[in-house]
């Protein structure tokens, strides 16, 4: 036990030492080994990092090929897109180009042929022409004709107008013993109107006229007044006319049969509405024998509030319209006594006094 | 019984009435010579005067006619209806008054009378009646009266013919409607038969007919061309009687009026180059409705304008223009020119190289011209400048146009010197380019753009020359320079 508790003690008291040394020794080893450490750290640092970036380089490159791969493939199939897109771009401009040739020829000959054809144009101008001078020249000669005929229709009335005074004159035709005045023996050949004497046959006297006895007609009803009239003609029936055949009446009974005296019905003999037809006949023959119709009045003064009947052409329906005024109540300034321009302040009502003015002249 | 002479009609209204009432009785007097002579004399006395027809109609003398119109014989219809006639054509007031008192049915029974004389007399009246107004018309068409004109038409008697196609022509000028009963009577025919019978006023009243009929609508027209008239219409363009010439050029230009067709169907008959001729034959009043044909066929369409030039008809134009007096006359051959050079700049050399453009603008810028001549030649002129590339005639615009139609003239450069190096050197030498730099304009006016397009047709210099001004400037020049010392 002594030896334990000299050790204790001799350990206590090394204690201290044994403190300080464990301290001091840890200590420089823990420099050491802290640089150790640092260095090992930094070696397995370097290390792993190697390690991991050559990992990562692995990773890389895998990542690359299939990236590679997959872009490859995208692309070719994008490509293949764009082919076909140029291809079919250019089939179309192909043939936007060719339809741009086809249309632009038909659309020439479509104008020049149907909508405008100038050699159309120009074959019927020129049709035009010719069947302008065609109508000239025949109106030209159709004039020329005219004037032909007119000239000959002149000519023979001259003919004939000479031919009648020639027969006329057919006395001043030279005899034997007296050459006449055409003929005069100093001259070398006969006026042309000798031989046209010679060939005159000379007018007959003219018969006269005979005058047109006013015949009355067989039917005219005024021939049969009288009682005993009997309705004449001027031809008389032919003398000798066959018999006429078959029984007779007397020829008493016949006359007195024809020329009974009328015997009117009292209807007709003392009419109910005599007097009215006595009033229009007396009407009747005023109105043929007065000269005047106006009805006599003892005083002058009587005809002085006649009614004013104005003229037909101004009465009518056709008339007043277009003799004076538009409408009946258009004003007519020009007849207004008092010129509008004096606007003084007398004249403020200017315009009532032109309207009742208006409306006077009117009246 | 002496009749009354015409000149001594009285004058005073109370020796009117003194007249008509001593007339009246002698009308129904038992001697039938006398009752048509009492007769004749009021119809002398109506035709003078519309007074003393008024005071036949207002003495109550017109149912007494009407009355015995009816029953005596013809001589008595003769001046009965003669009297009717004399009182109707003064005026409508006149003529109503005649169908008021029931006259239109007598007349038309005496269109059935076997006397030419009669019926000349019944249809001279009916044609004074029916050619006042369409009402007019209208009553007399209703009596029934168409039929018998066409009949009495067809009678052998010219007299006859020729008063009774007047008396169509007066009914039917008034409406469609009326004319289209005329056709409907089959009057067409008949009309166009007698176009070549030689009688000179026989012919005026067909055509004057015909033309009434076929100014009112296409169809009419139509139905007129149908009947063949075409070409001998042309013949009767060349007639010596003016009125003829007239009448037929007024049925061309009514039937040319309705439609291209049918304008094309009077080129194609030769129409247009027998009227050009009768224009040249004839003056005054007599051409106006041939100078107004060529405008209506000009101006339906381009190529029918081109036929028209083509037949010669720009010349004859414009000597009408220059030589005529009176002003419609010109309006009416301003107007053509204008509807013959509007179309193409074809056309409007054409009409420019007669020179007739100076005229026309003479026409417009004179004080004396009618109104309607200013404004006829005023459109002519533009409608003809607006299409105008012939330089030459522009030219002379440049020195006396208003600014209104200077504007166009130097709008119708400014379109044709870019193009043309030829036409540039002429205007340069010409004294155009000076006349132009002359020009006052607003600047950003219509007019300065134009001035502008021609200034850059030419070189700088060029335009400086002849800018006004030019030689002052140097002269300043001059003033100021200094000499290089030697």
């Amino acid at each position: 036990m002594r030896e334990a508790m000299a050790t204790l003690a001799r350990l206590q008291a090394r204690s201290k030492a044994v403190g300080q040394q464990y301290y001091f020794r840890n200590s420089v080893v823990d420099v050491f080994r802290k640089k150790e450490n640092d260095a090992a750290v930094k070696i397995q640092n370097w290390f792993r990092g190697c390690r991991v970036r050559a990992y990562i380089r692995h990773l890389h490159r895998a990542a690359i090929i299939v990236q590679k791969w997959w872009r490859s493939y995208l692309s070719r199939q994008h490509y293949q897109l764009v082919v076909k897109l140029a291809y079919y771009t250019m089939k179309m401009n192909l043939y936007n180009e060719m339809a741009v040739r086809i249309q632009r020829r038909w659309r020439g000959y479509k104008i020049r042929k149907y909508c405008f054809d100038y050699f159309y144009l120009k074959e019927y101008l020129r049709a035009v022409t010719e069947t302008n001078d065609a109508i000239r020249d025949a109106l030209e000669e159709f004039a020329e004709m005219k004037e032909r005929e007119e000239k000959k229709a002149a000519l023979e009335r001259e003919e004939k107008k000479r031919d009648y005074q020639a027969r006329k004159m057919h006395y001043l035709l030279s005899t034997k013993q007296i050459p006449g005045i055409y003929n005069s023996p100093f001259r070398k050949d006969p006026d042309p109107w000798e031989l046209r004497l010679q060939k005159a046959k000379p007018l007959t006297h003219q018969r006269p006229r005979v005058k047109q006895k006013h015949s009355i007609s067989l039917t005219s009803w005024l021939a049969c007044t009288s009682n005993r009239s009997f309705p004449r003609s001027e031809i008389l029936p032919p003398i000798n006319r066959k018999q006429c055949q078959g029984p007779f009446r007397d020829i008493a009974e016949v006359l007195e049969q024809r020329y009974k005296p009328l015997e009117p019905t009292l209807r007709e003999a003392e009419p109910i509405n005599e007097l009215k037809e006595a009033r229009e006949d007396l009407r009747r023959q005023e109105w043929i024998r007065n000269v005047n119709d106006n009805m006599f009045l003892p005083f002058s003064s009587y005809h002085k509030n006649e009614k004013y009947v104005p003229s037909m052409h101004s009465s009518s329906k056709y008339g007043p319209n277009s003799y004076g005024c538009q409408r009946f109540r258009d004003e007519n300034p020009k007849k207004w006594i008092c010129p509008k321009e004096k606007e003084t302040r007398s004249n403020m009502d200017h315009k009532n006094k032109g309207q009742v003015n208006t409306s006077l002249i009117f009246m | 019984m002496h009749l009354l002479p015409e000149d001594q009609s009285p004058w005073i209204p109370n020796r009117q009435a003194g007249v008509m009432s001593l007339l009246r009785p002698l009308l129904l007097d038992v001697v039938p010579t006398i009752q048509q002579t009492a007769a004749l004399a009021l119809g002398r006395l109506a035709n003078y005067n519309d007074d003393l027809a008024e005071a036949v109609v207002k003495g109550d003398i017109l149912p007494q006619l009407v009355y015995s119109l009816a029953e005596q014989n013809r001589f008595y219809k003769k001046a009965a209806a003669f009297v009717l006639r004399a009182v109707g054509k003064h005026s409508p007031q006149l003529a109503q008054a005649i169908v008021d008192c029931g006259a239109l049915d007598t007349l038309v029974i005496c269109l059935e009378d076997f006397d030419p004389g009669v019926k000349e007399a019944a249809a001279w009246a009916l044609g004074y009646i029916a050619r006042h107004n369409a009402e007019l018309s209208q009553a007399v068409v209703d009596a029934g009266a168409v039929p018998l004109l066409v009949l009495c038409i067809q009678e052998p008697e010219v007299a006859l013919k020729r008063i009774a196609a007047s008396a169509l022509s007066d009914i039917s000028k008034h409406s469609p409607e009326l004319a289209q009963t005329v056709v409907d009577a089959g009057a067409i025919a008949h009309l166009a038969q007698m176009i070549l019978n030689p009688d000179a006023k026989l012919k005026r009243q067909i055509l004057s007919a015909l033309s009434q009929i076929a100014k009112h609508s296409v169809d009419l027209a139509e139905m007129v061309v149908e009947a063949e008239i075409f070409p001998v219409v042309l013949t009767c363009l060349k007639d010596k009687d003016e009125y003829v010439k007239k009448n037929a050029s007024t049925l061309i230009r009514e039937i040319a009026k309705h439609t291209p067709e049918l304008s094309q169907l009077i080129v194609n008959a030769g129409g247009v180059a027998a009227v050009i001729d009768c224009i040249g034959s004839c003056k005054g009043n007599i051409r106006l409705p041939g100078i107004m044909m060529l405008g209506y066929v000009a101006a339906h369409s381009e190529n029918l304008a081109m036929a028209v030039i083509i037949s010669k008809g720009v010349p004859q134009l414009s000597l009408c223009l220059s030589e005529e007096p009176e002003d419609h006359i010109k309006a009416a051959a301003a107007w053509a020119l204008g509807q013959i050079g509007r179309h193409t700049p074809e056309h409007a050399r054409a009409v420019a190289v007669t020179n007739t453009l100076p005229v026309l603008l003479s026409l417009y810028m004179s004080t004396e011209s009618s109104e309607d001549l200013q404004v006829k030649s005023k459109k002519a002129i533009k409608s003809i400048l607006q299409k105008c590339t012939y330089l030459p005639a522009l030219e002379p615009f440049l020195y006396d146009a208003p600014p209104n139609i200077l504007k166009h003239v130097v709008g119708q450069f400014s379109k044709v010197l870019p193009h043309d190096s030829k036409a540039r050197r002429l205007f340069v030498t010409s004294g155009g380019l000076k006349k132009v730099q002359e020009i006052k304009a607003e600047p950003g006016s219509l007019l300065q753009e134009y001035i502008n397009s021609i200034n850059n047709c030419y070189p700088e210099e060029i335009v400086r020359y002849y800018s006004p001004g030019y030689s002052e400037t140097l002269l300043q020049r001059v003033d100021s320079y200094q000499p290089l010392a030697n």
